[in-house]
């Protein structure tokens, strides 16, 4: 795993069988993804996350929008409608709730088209059944996930706990830390997760409310260029069209018990998923330029997290080197694949290592844990929990207090 | 799809199983007249099934992909349960998700298939049992109803959940004792082909599937209404002769009897006048067409 592999300058194959500079119906020109990001000129605009996912979604030659309303994902839903007015996509619905939202985009994805949808919190719960189905069945359906509590009593203020149940359902899990991540991770997580040696289904998670109700600067590739679209018979599934032969599967089902091939297809097919997702390092890290941005790994203090958490430790970390408190950052951009070696080499040289969430739980601390070498060098926190804000003087103090406490 | 497509490249004929081999000889993709007769003169879609000796619902399988009007464009939806046996011996793509999503899947794969191929008829047929229909699935199912979504849904009533063991479903009659109802189901059978009529589907067919030429032609009816008009719905009585302790070769009397008057599955149909007036135009065409094939083979042999 992770062997080594020369990524500069590697340059992402997107389809092509919509040749290149060809006009949709709206005038756009399918441009290459390396040309999207690194050859046309960005515009800064400012702009709410749900706005965002709009001009992302724009750009992203989507075949089928199914929506739902929930907080905080219901503008976002609501606005990719406004576009499929415009006629940016084929098709677009309400469903009736995210289970059948999810079965919804299946059949959307099973039948070729490029599938995006939203969710949040409850919802992504509710609709929990059809991801393992979607990575299973090797459906690129990207999600958004608006991440809310999920607990009793209710609650719609941010949480990251919801991200904590994706783990292990054989998706591609990214955490946006801003609106700008928001934008670049929607179109090149389709890129991504579109890969016919990945072909996975893929969740762009980011923290509700601090990404998707805030107003910020986004560095937005021009209008007029959008995404090639996707290409059904580029996947190591056949498309369910009748366009090729329907063969007959199999003699006898995989659900039958008792059969030795029944278990192997099954633990193989499941390999199978994990070792799609570990394969999409290879197109992640040119595009996203690393699965983790590290700042000052060389210090003895880190802070290493992701998502809003980030933005709060930048500036915690300010106010601590205002202190002669010197701490160095590691941003995880990729939950899934996680980024298990990266995270080994930034954390090499470090003695106390800090992992602030938005959850109750510490999952991500845990995921940390079981990465490193002398794993008691983690620090368990801080974590706010049910929706409060996590104020970058929390993270400061937490930080001062664990090393006094440890003698430093 | 057309014929082509499941052709066999010569270099690999020879590797290629007999039953594909006849599949490309003589299954009826393609012809517009396919029906029930082909059984037993040409390759039927299904190979063989899993299911138990007798069951009906295999004899329900062959007649419906017997009767399909263009297989070669057609694709399953299907449920958790003893259909998601017989799906993979299939020669018809079909879809298996999860318990109970069914008409949400469909309703995706539809709208996809319409997009991408405009100038083509997809028809998406979802066939499932009654617990994935009226049970688990009763909200996806009516939503895709009300929402108009054009493809045929086929319930396999057998009126309990077989492939589990025979536990209470909604379809089950009032008073039966199985699993989980075991003092007897306390409310009646649910009116699904009423529930379909309200909820707007425009073709509704209720019958049992002891008699071939009837499913044929309630197939054909509900996937011509649905490409033209809105959704439709096929209710098959297809007991479960295992659970209600009935002996393999007793199914078609079972059948029989739940057809007959004051039988709880005495035929019907709910027509809406649009579809009824399809219908008819496609009869009168059919008639005309079989025809002019007569006339223009008896100038021929003239």
């Amino acid at each position: 795993m992770n062997k080594s592999v020369e990524l500069k300058n590697k340059r992402i194959i997107a389809s092509q069988h919509v040749k290149l500079g060809q006009k949709n119906r709206k005038g756009q020109t399918y441009t290459d993804v390396n040309d999207i990001f690194y050859k046309a000129e960005s515009t800064p605009s400012f702009l709410t996350g749900s706005e965002v996912i709009k001009e992302a979604i724009r750009r992203a030659s989507v075949g089928s929008m199914v929506a739902y309303p929930i907080t905080p994902q219901s503008e976002a839903a609501a606005l990719i409608g406004e576009l499929f007015a415009e006629d940016y996509l084929d098709e677009y619905f309400r469903g009736e709730s995210e289970f059948a939202v999810m079965g919804q985009c299946a059949g959307a994805a099973f039948g070729g088209h490029r599938v995006y949808t939203t969710t949040a919190g409850p919802g992504t719960l509710r609709a929990m059944e059809n991801f393992p189905m979607w990575a299973g069945s090797r459906l690129p359906i990207q999600v958004c996930v608006t991440c809310r509590g999920i607990n009793s009593p209710l609650s719609i203020q941010p949480d990251t706990m919801e991200m904590h149940y994706l783990l292990e359902t054989g998706m591609l899990v990214w955490h946006a830390e801003t609106a700008q991540d928001l934008f670049d991770y929607t179109l090149k997580g389709f890129i991504v997760a579109e890969q016919p040696d990945v072909h996975v289904p893929i969740a762009i998670c980011c923290d509700g409310f601090f990404v998707t109700h805030t107003k910020d600067t986004v560095n937005m590739t021009p209008e007029d260029l959008c995404l090639t679209p996707y290409d059904p018979y580029k996947a190591p599934v056949p498309c369910l069209d009748m366009e090729t032969a329907p063969i007959r599967m199999m003699r006898d089902p995989f659900v039958m018990k008792s059969n030795y091939i029944n278990y192997s297809t099954h633990a193989s097919w499941q390999q199978e998923i994990k070792a799609a997702i570990e394969r999409s390092r290879k197109h992640t890290v040119p595009l996203l330029d690393g699965l983790i941005d590290e700042e000052n790994t060389d210090r003895e203090v880190l802070v290493v997290t992701s998502g809003t958490a980030v933005s709060q430790s930048r500036e915690a970390i300010r106010l601590l080197e205002q202190e002669g408190i010197k701490v160095g950052l590691v941003k995880i951009k990729t939950i899934r694949p996680f980024p298990f070696e990266e995270i080994k080499r930034a954390t090499k040289n470090a003695k106390h290592i800090f992992v602030p969430e938005f959850n109750v739980g510490g999952w991500l601390a845990r995921e940390i844990k079981s990465t490193i070498q002398n794993n008691e060098r983690v620090y368990v926190g801080p974590h706010v929990a049910g929706g409060m804000t996590m104020p970058s003087e929390v993270i400061a103090l937490e930080i001062k207090n664990h090393l006094k406490a440890s003698g430093q | 799809m057309s014929k082509e497509k499941i052709a066999i490249c010569e270099d690999l004929a020879d590797i290629m199983p007999p039953e594909y081999h006849e599949l490309v000889e003589s299954a009826t993709f393609g012809n517009q007249d396919r029906g029930w007769k082909d059984i037993g003169s040409s390759k039927e879609l299904i190979e063989q099934h899993s299911l138990c000796a007798g069951c009906p619902e295999s004899i329900a399988f062959r007649y419906i992909l017997a009767s399909l009007p263009a297989p070669e464009n057609t694709v399953f939806v299907g449920s958790t349960g003893c259909t998601s046996l017989v799906f993979p011996h299939v020669a018809v793509q079909n879809i298996h998700s999860l318990f109970g999503n069914q008409n949400a899947i469909a309703s995706g794969l539809k709208r996809a298939l319409k997009c991408r191929f405009p100038d083509i008829e997809k028809d998406v047929v979802v066939l499932a049992g009654d617990g994935a229909t009226v049970d688990i699935g009763l909200d996806m199912t009516m939503q895709s109803w009300f929402r108009q979504e054009k493809f045929t849904t086929i319930c396999f009533d057998n009126e309990l959940y077989a492939n589990t063991g025979g536990q209470e479903s909604g379809l089950m009659q009032k008073g039966f004792v199985a699993k989980m109802a075991p003092k007897g189901k306390n409310f009646e059978k649910v009116r699904l082909a009423e529930i379909a009529r309200e909820s707007g589907c425009a073709y509704v067919a209720v019958l049992t599937v002891s008699k071939p030429n009837r499913v044929e032609q309630a197939i054909k009816n509900a996937v011509l209404v649905a490409r033209e008009v809105g959704p439709t719905f096929v209710q098959l009585y297809t007991p479960c002769i295992l659970e209600i302790g009935k002996q393999s070769m007793e199914g078609l009397d079972e059948m029989k009897d739940a057809e007959s008057i004051g039988g709880r599955f005495v035929q019907k149909e709910y027509i809406t006048d649009e579809a009824q007036k399809l219908l008819d135009s496609i009869k009168e065409e059919t008639k005309a067409r079989k025809k002019a094939a007569k006339e223009a083979k008896k100038s021929v042999n003239a």
